[in-house]
């Protein structure tokens, strides 16, 4: 097949058969809600070589393979998409996971805006230094059991509906499903209060396509071994400060 | 028929003024009820008005919005400011995301700590002028098009003139090596909502009060 950057360039079945390939580093970080989406709308995926050097990214960066400069970077359709909302928003409205109306994406974006907002925080629990860690955490439990879930136990329990928004499987499902998982992690009684998204997990992790990316050997990727930290932070220059 | 969207947040820029431009753009007329005081927000919290606790909050259609990037994709989504088609959108957004992680290095200065300033100022310029501006040269440069996306007036191109206005704050010559954006600039600014938005008296608000800001009057 040959390489391409240009959209259109392709006709449709050639398109179809390229798999979307995902460009980052071993690890969650922001690439993991695009693994998350891509797995539960049933879409293979390849991985790039896994970027372990800075070398590796500026290599990336000089071949103009980054718009802004930046990973994750997802070779999709003829297109390199960069910024991680851009790609979810794509996958989610290419495979029908993005509500049938303008109302029911407004929804969804609302509720998928937050989960991101508590995935920020726990994203950057690791970076804290020693001595403001705990206090963080704190402040991640707080966060997800005052504010944001809630919500969500309130909306499904208002509705009745086995999922979040329209009655249908939508991309908000995918991803409260990922921030459960990951605040499980801080916390793995942190449901206790929530007997309406403990039913929801249940649910939605029998969905067969996420079920078998919660399988062991899937491209589920695993929390970020601590002392791997001080390596990611130097590819990209990432400051402690 | 519903009334105008309401806009709740502070008096102050912050992350309600992309919203303010876009409703502008689109020639949205809409009212504001300023977030003033801690019992303001309390208020709106208790009222059960704020989803996740938070503003901003737009009461739009029926619904009382929250989440930035939820409320500018609904209402571009309504004025037909994102794009014909799913790839066209895909391109608005990243290049929305673009110049919302510049606006936000650029909104998060007067939060810095004082010996933080200085260099994180320093790093606004170098990004907006090796890394984002660039881009967004190149796009019309490329394809010679009045607009960003699609040969048509859409989100990106008021949020890139918003970023360059906002960028031209911290360093009034920032656009001298980007002749096509200087262009741009002028072309959107034309544009008889955005002209109108751009007038003393528009609901468009100031910088916030920084004395770091180097801006000469």
């Amino acid at each position: 097949m040959k390489e391409v950057s240009e959209p259109g360039t392709l006709c449709e079945i050639q398109i179809m058969a390229i798999k979307p390939k995902l460009h980052y580093f071993n690890g969650r970080g922001r690439m993991e809600t695009i693994r998350w989406l891509l797995a539960a709308a049933g879409v293979e995926f390849e991985e790039a070589e896994y970027l372990e050097t800075r070398k590796q990214y500026e290599k990336l960066i000089q071949d103009g393979s980054l718009l802004f400069q930046q990973v994750p970077m997802v070779e999709i359709d003829g297109m390199k998409m960069v910024q991680t909302r851009a790609i979810l928003n794509y996958i989610a409205g290419k495979h029908n996971l993005y509500g049938k109306d303008l109302k029911e994406r407004a929804l969804i974006d609302m509720y998928v805006e937050a989960t991101m907002d508590l995935n920020e925080m726990i994203m950057h629990h690791p970076l804290q230094p020693p001595e403001a860690r705990a206090k963080h955490l704190a402040s991640i439990i707080e966060k997800a059991t005052t504010r944001y879930f809630p919500v969500y136990e309130k909306a499904l329990k208002d509705h009745g509906q086995d999922f979040l928004v329209g009655n249908r499987f939508s991309r908000a499902d995918v991803q409260l499903l990922e921030t459960i998982l990951i605040a499980e992690e801080c916390k793995p009684d942190i449901l206790s209060k929530f007997p309406v998204l403990q039913a929801f997990k249940a649910r939605i992790s029998n969905i067969p396509t996420i079920k078998k990316f919660l399988q062991p050997g899937s491209q589920k990727k695993p929390p970020l071994d601590p002392k791997l930290l001080p390596k990611v932070m130097s590819i990209f220059n990432i400051s402690n400060e | 028929m519903a009334g105008k969207p309401k806009l709740h947040y502070t008096k102050g820029r912050g992350k309600m003024e992309s919203i303010r431009w876009l409703l502008a753009a689109a020639g949205v007329e809409f009212e504001e009820e300023f977030v003033e005081t801690k019992e303001d927000l309390e208020m709106l919290r208790k009222d059960g008005a704020l989803l996740f606790q938070q503003v901003p909050m737009v009461d739009i259609d029926g619904m009382k919005m929250v989440q930035t990037r939820a409320i500018l994709s609904y209402i571009a989504g309504k004025h037909n400011l994102y794009g014909k088609d799913l790839r066209e959108r895909a391109l608005i957004d990243m290049y929305v995301e673009g110049t919302t992680d510049l606006m936000g290095m650029i909104m998060f200065l007067p939060f810095q700590p004082p010996e933080e300033k200085e260099k994180n100022f320093a790093l606004i310029i170098e990004r907006a002028t090796t890394r984002y501006f660039p881009v967004y040269e190149k796009v019309l440069k490329d394809h010679g098009q009045q607009f960003l996306v699609g040969n048509q007036f859409s989100w990106a191109d008021v949020h890139l003139l918003e970023a360059i206005l906002m960028a031209e704050e911290c360093k009034p010559d920032i656009l001298s090596p980007f002749p096509q954006l200087q262009a741009f600039k002028g072309r959107i600014s034309n544009i008889p909502t955005i002209k109108k938005f751009l007038q003393p008296g528009s609901q468009r608000k100031p910088p916030a009060d920084d004395k770091f800001m180097a801006q000469e009057p």
